[in-house]
């Protein structure tokens, strides 16, 4: 099954390499990870799709939590979460089909983005299901850039997986 | 305000520390430190090899319990100490190591002795840091020493750039460590506590497996309480020998690969295994599928990450293994012997660990006779091989700390330069490193480190002229195809007295006790060449791959 975890790290230099070097070396899958700042300057976010069962997210989030720099850890697929992902592609366009392009672009809400002599670039949000969607029905015109940031994921309603607040399931030891 | 360089901050917080010996060798990105470490009031032993320094460190914090300092200048003196790092990460050994770096404007360039040693270290070591501004380093040292001395202890890496140690700045104290990430916890909740006795009292025939975790937490007293409360058979591993008396009538000696007969049974027939620090190595664990068959599983450790990393546990407490011991005995009560102890008793009749004499040098001979000159007291410490076997099982340990010896890693060349950092620990104290022909000239330049400070340690080559132990299994699974493990030795008797130590080379029994006792008497360092016979092979052994009743 495919987990999301939220990773809550101090926005230290070599955080994103003991992390990415402890899935290396301990043979974990990762799907996707994103990094970004968060309200607090001094912590940043990782969100980390890893592929896996119950046991094998047993262990990555203890080791996880074995690295000093790492402050807190939530699956938000456990829970009422909200996930989403942006993507950007670039596809081959003449004249004569951009406005089947654009009809697709309609229905999943993307936006174009820019507008060459024979490309078109599309930006689309969404979930996982959504994107890959996207993605096929543009596939028939001839992708010739693709690029996804991973995936970002939040809590619904009141609960939280930052720092200092209450409400919030902190992943058991 | 005082102004300090960052040289004399790294003093002074050390010293703030505690720490009063620092296992190193100097280079040109260490200077500033050099320097200011020259007034200091440390004593830095100079190594012949910055790995020397690290095993060194690590032996003088085995053996101590407090942590182990070494340090090294930028490139190949900080690659040098990484089988040291790597070493005490595997045995999880409270050591800081600091490196020299070339200055903060020369890093990521290639420049003349630069190595990324926080990159290199990252997977073997428990934390590590580049200071890149003096203003932290006072800060980073305490929180090093923090880590690595709390929770699951092991090495922490601070590099240093020449230019934060040279730098003045108006001194700041950090204030108490405070890290967000990191809070080892110390105790489990009451009712997992109370399930673990319950399940402890229920059980017939309970086994306790010992590691490393019950001589790092200081738990001996109560192992062995708990022990004698539940007339429950003890096992130790490698890292946990000497914290259960192996003279006590409850000790099964070590289990596993190279353990006894009738410790490995006991796990085969256990209905509870009580796991106290130690992490189900592989080596002791054998075919992992039959691993303990018909028995619930009670995981005792610090480190949440072991609790069903390699075998699944019925009953996990997390937390310090001595505050958890001592919790747990509040809620037992003593029991009865029964037939459960009298199997146990059965067994070790039966298959006693023993050898055959031939006439021939025995290693087993020779390591029972260091047990019997230095009345047991002495701390061991040992290389890599068959040498380091016999020398967990011929020798008996009745004291936490008096086994010291490279378990996880399995470092050939630990056992030297560690006997010296023992040595400088516990000065005063017979110590022996039991080492092999081949694992002993991994590090032997550090005779000369011996000799220079004057410290006494003793060395008893067991000497086969092979790499013994890969010999052993090229005997026996590689059908007595010898490749490359037949060793030419140098004079190994003229080789110590070129470095200004005694040598003496034995080659029958009749002149072991009599070498034995003068190198003992002898108040400089003694290497003894034990002739011994080439083939001897360790057992009993469970092939790999194997369960534990599958023994040869
Ligand atoms: C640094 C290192 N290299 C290689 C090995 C693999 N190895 C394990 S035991 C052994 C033989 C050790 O020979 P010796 O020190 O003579 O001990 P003996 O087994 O003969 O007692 C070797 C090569 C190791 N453990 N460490
Ligand atoms: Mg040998």
């Amino acid at each position: 099954m495919r987990h999301t975890l939220a990773v809550l790290v101090e926005n230290n230099p070599g955080v994103l390499a003991r992390v990415a070097g402890l899935f290396s070396r301990r043979g974990y899958n990762i799907d996707s990870l994103a990094v970004g700042r968060t309200e607090n300057p001094a912590v940043s976010r990782m969100t980390i799709v890893v592929e896996g069962d119950d046991r094998v997210l047993e262990q990555v989030t203890k080791q996880l939590h074995k690295l000093i720099d790492v402050i807190k850890i939530n699956d938000v697929t456990v829970d009422e979460y909200v996930d989403r992902e942006l993507v950007l592609i670039k596809v081959s366009a003449d004249s004569g089909q951009r406005g089947e392009i654009m009809q697709i672009a309609d229905i999943f809400r993307a936006r174009i983005v820019d507008l060459g002599r024979r490309t078109i670039t599309l930006e689309c949000t969404g979930n996982d299901g959504k994107i890959n969607a996207f993605e096929e029905s543009l596939r028939p015109y001839g992708i010739k850039e693709l690029v996804r940031t991973g995936k970002i994921a939040m809590l619904r309603g009141n609960r939280f997986t930052n720092l200092n607040t209450n409400g919030n399931r902190e992943d058991e030891q | 305000m005082v102004k300090k360089s960052g040289a004399q901050i790294l003093v002074d917080t050390l010293q703030e520390q505690g720490v009063d010996t620092i296992f190193g060798f100097p280079g040109g990105s260490v200077l500033p430190i050099y320097d200011a470490l020259y007034d200091a009031d440390i004593r830095h032993i100079l190594t012949r090899h910055e790995q020397g320094a690290a095993h060194a460190a690590d032996g003088y914090a085995r053996a101590s319990g407090r942590p182990g300092v070494c340090l090294a200048t930028s490139g190949p003196g900080a690659t040098n100490l990484v089988t040291g790092i790597a070493n005490a990460y595997m045995d999880s050994v409270p050591l800081v190591a600091f490196t020299g770096q070339v200055t903060t404007g020369l890093l990521g360039r290639d420049s003349f002795q630069e190595a990324d040693i926080t990159g290199i270290t990252m997977p073997v070591t428990k934390h590590n840091y580049i200071v890149k501004d003096t203003r932290e380093l006072a800060g980073v040292i305490r929180e090093a020493f923090y880590i690595a001395t709390t929770g699951r202890p092991g090495p922490v890496l601070v590099d240093i750039p020449k230019d934060v140690a040279s730098n003045e700045i108006e001194y700041q104290d950090p204030g108490p460590v405070n890290l967000p990430g990191y809070h080892p916890q110390p105790v489990p909740p009451a009712e997992q506590l109370n399930r673990a006795a319950a399940a402890i009292l229920r059980s017939e025939r309970p086994v306790i497996y010992a590691g490393g975790g019950v001589v790092s937490s200081g738990a001996h007293r109560e192992l062995r309480q708990l022990a004698e409360m539940l007339l429950a058979p003890v096992a130790t591993t490698l890292m946990g020998l000497g914290s259960f008396p192996g003279d006590h009538p409850l000790s099964l000696g070590m289990p596993g690969m190279h353990g006894s007969k009738y410790a490995n049974y006991a796990f085969c027939e256990c209905d509870l295994l009580i796991a106290v620090g130690v992490r189900f190595d592989d080596r002791v664990t054998g075919k992992i599928d039959c691993f303990a068959p018909r028995a619930k599983i009670l995981h005792i450790d610090i480190d949440p990450a072991e609790i069903g990393k390699n075998v699944r546990v019925d009953i996990p407490l997390v937390g310090d293994v001595r505050q958890v011991l001592a919790a747990l005995i509040e809620r037992l009560e003593a029991k009865l012997p029964g037939a459960w102890q009298e199997k146990i008793d059965t067994w070790k009749k039966e298959y006693p660990v023993t050898y055959e004499e031939n006439g021939h040098l025995k290693p087993q001979q020779v390591i029972r006779e260091i047990y019997r000159v230095t009345g047991g007291q002495a701390r061991i410490t040992t290389e890599v091989g068959q040498h380091q076997m016999w020398a967990a099982h011929y020798y008996t340990y009745t004291r936490p700390r008096s086994f010291i010896s490279s378990g996880g890693l399995g470092t050939m060349g630990y056992g030297f330069p560690a006997a010296i950092g023992v040595q400088v620990a516990c000065p005063g104290e017979t110590v022996f490193d039991i080492a092999g022909d081949g694992s002993i000239q991994m590090n032997i330049q550090e005779l000369a480190t011996a000799v220079n400070y004057e410290l006494p340690v003793n060395v008893a080559i067991m000497n086969n002229g092979f790499l013994g132990m890969v010999r052993q299994w090229q005997e026996l699974f590689y059908n007595r195809r010898y490749a490359y493990t037949e060793l030419v030795n140098p004079d190994f008797v003229r080789l110590a007295e070129a470095y200004g130590a005694a040598g003496r080379r034995v080659t029958t029994a009749r002149e072991v006790a009599p070498a034995l006792e003068e190198a003992v008497a002898a108040q400089k360092p003694v290497m003894l060449d034990f002739v011994i016979e080439r083939e001897e092979n360790v057992l009993p052994f469970v092939p790999p791959g194997e369960s534990l009743d599958h023994m040869l």
